[in-house]
Formats: C-alpha cells, structure tokens, sequence
C-alpha cells in the first residue's frame, strides 16, 4: 500500500487499518459484527492488498477446522 | 451364529482411544476425560438398540460422547475458566504481526496458497491435532466448544458464566496461536 493511499484511508470515517481489519476479521469466526464495523471492514479490503491474504488464511483455517471435526481416520 | 451383542460390545471398545483423544483435547483434564468417555460407552452400551446401523458407529459414539463432555463441563464451571498460569494474559498475539504505528502492514500475510485438496491429508489433520493441543488449557477449551461441540458464543458464555468480552479475547488468541502454529509447522514447509 502507497504511503498516499494509507494517508487516506486513515482519513476517512470508518476506515479501519489493517491492525483494527485483521481483529475484525478474527473476530467475525465468533460474533456476528455490527454494520459500521462490517462497513469499515469491506472499505478497507477493497483497497488494501495484504488483508485479503489475511482473511483467506481465516477462511482456510475456518475449513480445516470443519474437515477436522469430521475427520475419522482411516477405518 | 454368533451372539451380536458382545460383537457390539467389542467394536464400542474398540473406538475408546479415539474417544479419549477428543476428551482430552476439549477438557485438559485427565480425570475428566477418562470420565466422559466411560459415561459415553456405558450409555452406547446400555443402548445398543439407538444405534442405526447404518450410519457410522464412530460418528455415534462422538455424539454420545459430547453430550457427556458439555456435563462435565458444566459441573466444572469454575475450574474450566480457571488458568492457573495464565502465561500471556497481557500479551497482544497480533504483535506477531508487524504493523507500522498507524497499524498497517508492514510484511503482509504469507499467502498460503489454497490448500483445500491437501487439507484432507492425515499429515495435515495431526499438525492440526497438534497446534490444537499445544493451546493453554482455558484457550483450548473454549476454541473446542466452538470449533468440536459447535456452541454458540451466547450458548457458551451462557454455560461457564462468562462475560462475551472474557470469551471474545480468548477465543482471539487461541485463533491467531493456532494460525501462527499452522503457518509454522504447515504452510511455511519446504
């Protein structure tokens, strides 16, 4: 992220850095988010490249965690 | 011919480690484990008619299994929220990350590819087990009622008396330990 673009997302209401983003989307396994932190939220990663990864690595875990619980082994 | 009931009897025993791993993992408390899988085979064997063949014996047995476990769970109320040793009560886990002041990135995320096809392998699923062990005790716990006894955040704080803010901030580190530990010990092998 540019030193331009970060200058104006932290000027915009509700923009989130990607500190506050990465919480939230760890947050988001557990509790449903209120809207202005949704909003923030998909600001944020609309313009923001490293997040994205952040959240795919959530969603990957979110996967394994299902494929684990009904993992059985081999019968 | 021979008598289906010891058979019966013979194969629920059978499935007793397996049991136990997942005891152990949910509760950190040996005691309590060896409890919950012996009231979990007595009731499987005491009715033998609820079990439907066709669906899978070990799959049963885990239902009947994390009945007995959300009991104990709940006798021990206190104790399960307890940590003794508390080693990283004030520890931030997303300063694992390194974040400039005004809390951007400074290194992004690894992409960690999309593993979906390999996510099924056994390798796989024992890092998991093991990153999921290697959580502190009260961590563990409550990230297993959410991710093994599929408990809402409301039903859990409901149970243990816990405050949604004390569950959120544990249920925060024990997500990013386990993610640092997969990423360590999964996704950043050579």
């Amino acid at each position: 992220m540019t030193p331009i673009v970060r200058s104006l997302m932290s000027q915009l209401p509700l923009m989130r850095s990607c500190k506050e983003v990465t919480a939230l989307l760890i947050a988001r396994e557990d509790r449903v988010l209120p809207l202005t932190e949704r909003v923030g939220l998909r600001m944020h990663m609309v313009l923001c490249r490293a997040c994205p990864r952040f959240e795919r690595q959530v969603l990957t875990m979110r996967n394994a965690m299902k494929q684990w619980r009904n993992y059985t082994g081999d019968d | 011919m021979t008598n289906p009931i010891p058979d019966f009897e013979h194969q629920v025993a059978e499935q007793r480690p397996y049991l136990l791993k997942f005891a152990r993992l949910q509760l950190r408390n040996e005691t309590w484990a060896e409890d919950a899988v012996s009231d979990a085979l007595l009731a499987a064997l005491a009715r033998p008619q609820a079990f439907q063949a066709r669906s899978q014996l070990r799959t049963w047995l885990v239902g009947i299994l994390k009945h007995k476990v959300i009991d104990i769970l709940r006798q021990h109320k206190r104790e399960v929220i307890l940590s003794a040793n508390d080693d990283d009560a004030d520890a931030d886990p997303l300063d694992d990350f390194a974040f400039h002041r005004d809390g951007h990135f400074i290194e992004p995320p690894a992409d960690w590819g999309h593993p979906d096809q390999e996510l099924s392998q056994r390798q796989f699923m024992a890092v998991l087990d093991a990153c999921t062990d290697k959580l502190p005790p009260v961590q563990g716990r409550l990230f297993l009622m959410r991710e093994w006894l599929e408990l809402s955040s409301e039903d859990i704080c409901k149970e243990l008396n816990l405050t949604p803010t004390n569950l959120y901030v544990q249920l925060h580190r024990a997500r990013l330990r386990l993610r640092e530990c997969l990423e360590l010990h999964w996704f950043a092998r050579t």
